[in-house]
């Protein structure tokens, strides 16, 4: 991919993954959320970090689908922040609109309630990956460090599926389409990787 | 006090101006009848009612005052109260049964009563509106979901109902089931997992509490489908699950009957159900409820025990453990 098609397609993606945040903005100014405001908001921020944690996961799959694709890689870090971007809006909506900022209303939440306690601990999952997105943090951990801190994205994909259907009525069946596409996207790592060492046994069989 | 006196207002009138022009506006787009003035109060309201929505096609009832009435609340807006639903047959999402209860098939419409009754009957719809005088009640509505609104239903009290069925005195229980056709209600299996149909129940003296309403209407009008038509109960000071909707056969037991929802999730939904804001529900607080229809910056405010119908229902429960039958 040239340096053009590549200037192109990441301001496409900037103003793509920025299109639910500013709907949501322009929606709260006119007044226009809906019936309950404040649920939309939290569905809204929510299922956007949601997906956007599951696009960041399907970077390296669709990556070793064919060597044409490497380009993606230079998407990876930006959904990445999306994500955690989206992810700290939908934190604050909860503790602002729906708690109160009260701590001690927060406190009981994370307690008592296991969906926000899947929530938080998602949050606290990508935490650190946000803060060591940057090219000097891979510099400064080295890349076998970076890459063993980054594999919390596995166990924050875990999480935040479980927030999810910790938060939908016992029935609903809601999160059905996410959960499949994390699964598949979790499942392909391991068969790719499988597939990559018997092609380079057969390679090396053959020198 | 909560309830007032009778209060000699319709419900038209203590309708606050913007969604007073709201039920206005609606009617005059569909019905052409002229609301003078009322489009200097805010023509971009509508521009919601330009965009065809589900065909409105409901009646306007006869009704008379009640002293049952909830009095000094801001009414939620027909729209909201119309497009946010629970309503799982037609549909998880709050905005679907509007969507998909269009089909819904109103006329002709029968309630079977069986049971433990001197003789099972079969009420038609047409003659249980005309049973009793059709009364406005406006009642705060809690979802357990911690939202909240304020309707005005008509209907007449349940116990009306319940003195024509002649229930047994071995009748300690009344179930109600709703209405189910998964032909009709074809998403009732695409996005949950509940067996339907829809069940719910009370015990014989909270049905005959007078604030139990046998409801045919909102906002005057016959009740659209997504709320539930052609007749639902409702229960002011229980959590909205409790009021069944489309109701076609009421039961009369001896034993607390099996209801939906308690069914689903017996730790997240009590038998009782009562607005108990000392009583969080496993996954959210009660203590705080979000007013349907206001900015997201002015939605929270405090619940209150029975909903704030205290005064009319507290004795039902009197030496019992609330938190234990919540």
């Amino acid at each position: 991919m040239n340096r053009t098609n590549l200037v192109l397609l990441k301001t496409l993606v900037w103003i793509g993954c920025l299109t639910p945040l500013l709907l949501l903005v322009w929606r709260a100014v006119n007044n226009s959320l809906g019936p309950d405001p404040t649920a939309e908001i939290a569905s809204v921020t929510g299922l956007t970090a949601i997906w956007l944690l599951a696009a960041t996961l399907a970077v390296s799959p669709l990556r070793a689908l064919s060597p044409r694709l490497s380009w993606l890689v230079k998407f990876r870090r930006l959904l990445g922040l999306l994500m955690f971007f989206y992810a700290s809006v939908h934190m604050l909506t909860w503790m602002g609109l729906y708690a109160g900022f009260d701590p001690g209303t927060i406190e009981a939440d994370i307690e008592k309630r296991r969906f926000i306690f899947m929530g938080v601990a998602t949050y606290l999952l990508v935490l650190p990956l946000a803060a060591t997105s940057t090219t000097w943090s891979i510099r400064k951990l080295g890349g076998k460090n970076w890459n063993r801190l980054h594999m919390l994205i596995y166990l924050a994909a875990l999480t935040a599926v479980a927030h999810y259907w910790w938060k939908v009525k016992t029935g609903v069946i809601t999160p059905a389409p996410l959960t499949l596409v994390l699964a598949i996207l979790l499942c392909a790592r391991p068969i790719l990787a499988w597939n990559r060492r018997r092609k380079a046994r057969a390679s090396a069989a053959r020198v | 006090m909560l309830l007032g006196k009778p209060s000699d207002i319709s419900s038209s009138e203590i309708t606050p101006r913007d969604d007073y022009f709201r039920y206005l506006s609606r009617r005059r787009f569909l019905k052409g009848m002229a609301a003078t003035g009322a489009a200097a109060l805010g023509a971009d309201r509508l521009a919601q009612f330009a965009v065809p929505q589900a065909v409105h096609a409901e009646t306007r009832l006869q009704t008379v005052k009640s002293p049952l009435t909830t009095t000094g609340e801001q009414l939620t807006s027909y729209y909201d109260i119309t497009h946010y639903n629970n309503f799982y047959e037609f549909g998880v999402d709050k905005s679907d049964p509007a969507k998909n209860a269009g089909g819904l098939p109103t006329r002709p419409w029968t309630v079977k009563v069986e049971g433990k009754v001197a003789k099972p009957l079969t009420f038609d719809i047409d003659d249980l509106l005309k049973l009793r005088p059709l009364e406005d009640r406006v009642y705060r509505h809690r979802c357990v979901e911690a939202w909240s609104m304020v309707i005005p239903w008509v209907g007449y009290s349940l116990s009306e109902f319940i003195k024509q069925c002649n229930p047994l005195p071995s009748a300690k229980y009344v179930q109600f089931l709703s209405y189910f056709n998964p032909k009709v209600e074809k998403w009732s299996y695409e996005d949950a997992t509940i067996y339907w149909p829809y069940s719910e129940g009370l015990r014989m003296d909270e049905a005959m509490n007078p604030l139990t309403l046998l409801t045919f209407g909102l906002y005057g009008e016959t009740l659209p489908n997504q709320d539930g038509a052609p007749v639902r109960i409702v229960l002011p000071w229980k959590y909205g699950f409790k009021s069944a909707k489309s109701i076609v056969k009421v039961r009369f037991l001896s034993k607390q009957p099996r209801t939906t929802w308690n069914d689903q999730a017996p730790n997240e939904y009590g038998f009782y159900a009562n607005v108990n804001p000392n009583v969080d529900h496993p996954r959210w607080s009660q203590k705080t409820e979000r007013r349907i229809g206001q900015p997201f910056y002015a939605q929270r405010r405090t619940t209150l025990m029975f909903n704030g119908y205290s005064d009319q229902v507290a004795y039902l429960y009197k030496g019992m453990d609330l938190r234990r039958d919540f």
